[in-house]
């Protein structure tokens, strides 16, 4: 096995920084910039935004029954179980809900982008987009960011409101709560802030998505080996990248509280 | 669009009035690779050079480094009178339009019928639909493709999207055409179709031509023979001398250029690398 200096690595590593930067730049000055592929970026959001409704339903409905089912749990010891509804509310609006949807529109969407693109790349279509000059970042970068970042922060309203239904059913069916109490205190509990954290992390989650997916598309080298390698990574650095934005934006929105 | 030439004085003597495309000292790393070392030549406005050389001797380079898809590491290359080692992505996409280029396996979007492969170019110069219809069906015309016009590149042969992928870098008539291994991978049958094509380009529209190819079958076919247009189909020129087929050679070895001449220097040279390449 051929045995790589530090030097070349870290050198590497700044390179695919710098790149990706520059991708993620170019993807927000084009919006600024003519012309813009509006429809594309509807197609793409049919794609990303209808495409991934099953499974986004599914995860927030089966992270709402589970949220129920823990929380009651605890609750319980302490008398407190009428409080089932604040705690899954909280729970998803705040954070499940942004965060597992990304994760599974990540899943599905990252990987997706980078293999179309980047099987356009090994077949040279990349080359000849711009051979007929047309701006490649223009044509798929910029409609793919605009339709996940749009679709992504609808994606995660419904997620918490099936999430919320979830909650509901186990609360009425398994643990016996009031309809009227389940809902009253986890309306009652949402704060301003809570509801913002909630829709602010998806639009920077549906970027990091769109702009990771494409910058593996446009960088795979080395035939349908390289694709399926993008494709993997694409996945492994949006999903990443976004637990780790995750800290970031709840310690800022908690300190502008 | 990049400005006009302003020549330093070592390239003072480049003509960029008569020629369509001027490499001058073009090299060409990638990490420890070699890829081109100081290529210098010239195409003739009109004229087709045919480039010959073994896989990874740097013909594919030169093409995307024509389209500045590529950048030299040094040296200056002109398009149609544009340094494009100097001009921004945004400035190329204008002279892009004035250069069509044939990829090696066709390149056509794979998720587009042929009519939306061949209208690329059109549609996103928002020409009216009636127009682009029209041109479309001009230049499948031309490549004798016209009832493939709804079919998916998956549906077409080797041959097929070859000539579809000749279909939409000629629509916008272009100056110059880039052919990346047109017969590459095909049939003989195919190839000297591809090559009839090839040979109607020129005759019949006078275009610029940059051609690489394995097989030095092509070349020899393009500069033995000519198109013509009555009967619809290639002749050879038997000496005649009013048929000038403005067809000459150029052959590639580690990067760089080891003969530039017409058919007859080419048969005729003493070099025995090339004597074995061509034997």
């Amino acid at each position: 096995m051929e045995l790589i200096s530090p030097t070349d690595i870290a050198k590497r590593n700044v390179s695919s920084v710098q790149d990706y930067a520059s991708l993620a730049w170019r993807a927000l000055t084009n919006l600024f910039a003519r012309p813009l592929y509006m429809a594309d970026a509807i197609q793409q959001a049919d794609s990303i935004g209808v495409g991934s409704l099953p499974i986004v339903v599914l995860t927030g409905m089966f992270t709402g029954m589970v949220l129920a089912l823990n929380s009651s749990n605890t609750l319980e010891r302490f008398g407190s179980l009428s409080l089932t509804g604040q705690l899954v509310a909280i729970s998803m609006v705040r954070e499940l809900g942004p965060v597992l949807t990304s994760l599974m529109v990540a899943g599905r969407n990252a990987s997706g982008m980078a293999s179309e693109i980047g099987s356009m790349r090994v077949t040279e279509q990349i080359d000849a987009m711009r051979a007929l000059g047309t701006d490649p970042y223009k044509k798929l970068v910029t409609p793919r960011v605009i339709s996940t970042v749009f679709m992504m922060f609808f994606l995660t309203i419904l997620s918490d409101l099936v999430g919320l239904i979830g909650g509901y059913l186990i609360s009425f069916l398994l643990l016996g709560l009031d309809t009227f109490q389940y809902w009253n205190t986890a309306y009652q509990s949402l704060t301003y802030n809570d509801v913002v954290t909630g829709l602010v992390k998806p639009i920077f989650f549906g970027f990091i998505i769109a702009t990771v997916g494409c910058y593996y598309g446009m960088s795979t080298r080395g035939g349908t080996q390289g694709v399926g390698r993008a494709t993997t990574q694409a996945v492994v650095a949006a999903s990443v990248l976004i637990l780790a934005v995750d800290v970031v934006l709840t310690q800022l929105m908690l300190s502008i509280k | 669009m990049g400005s006009p030439l302003q020549f330093p004085s070592a390239a003072a003597a480049l003509d960029t009035i008569h020629k369509a495309i001027i490499f001058d000292e073009v090299s060409l790393c990638f990490e420890d690779l070699v890829l081109l070392d100081g290529v210098s030549f010239e195409l003739k406005k009109g004229e087709t050079k045919v480039m010959l050389g073994v896989a990874g001797s740097g013909k594919s380079t030169i093409l995307k480094l024509c389209l500045g898809l590529l950048r030299p590491d040094s040296g200056h290359i002109y398009v149609l009178g544009h340094d494009v080692t100097t001009m921004k992505e945004e400035e190329l996409f204008d002279l892009r339009s004035k250069v069509g280029i044939v990829f090696q396996e066709s390149a056509l979007f794979d998720s587009l019928n042929v009519r939306d492969n061949v209208a690329f170019r059109l549609m996103e110069e928002k020409l009216p639909e009636d127009e682009i219809e029209a041109r479309v069906r001009e230049a499948l015309r031309f490549v004798e493709l016209e009832n493939a016009i709804d079919k998916l590149p998956s549906e077409l042969s080797g041959g097929m999207r070859r000539r579809v992928g000749i279909a939409r870098a000629i629509i916008t008539h272009p100056e110059i055409l880039l052919y990346d291994s047109p017969t590459g991978g095909l049939d003989p049958i195919t190839s000297t179709t591809i090559i009839e094509l090839i040979m109607k380009q020129r005759d019949v529209s006078k275009t610029s031509a940059l051609l690489v190819s394995h097989r030095l079958q092509d070349g020899f076919m393009l500069a033995s023979h000519y198109y013509d247009p009555v009967a619809n189909t290639m002749r050879p020129v038997d000496g005649r001398p009013m048929r000038d087929v403005r067809t000459s050679f150029m052959v590639l070895r580690d990067g760089k250029v080891i003969f530039d001449g017409t058919a007859h220097e080419l048969a005729g040279i003493q070099d025995p690398y090339i004597k074995e390449y061509i034997s």
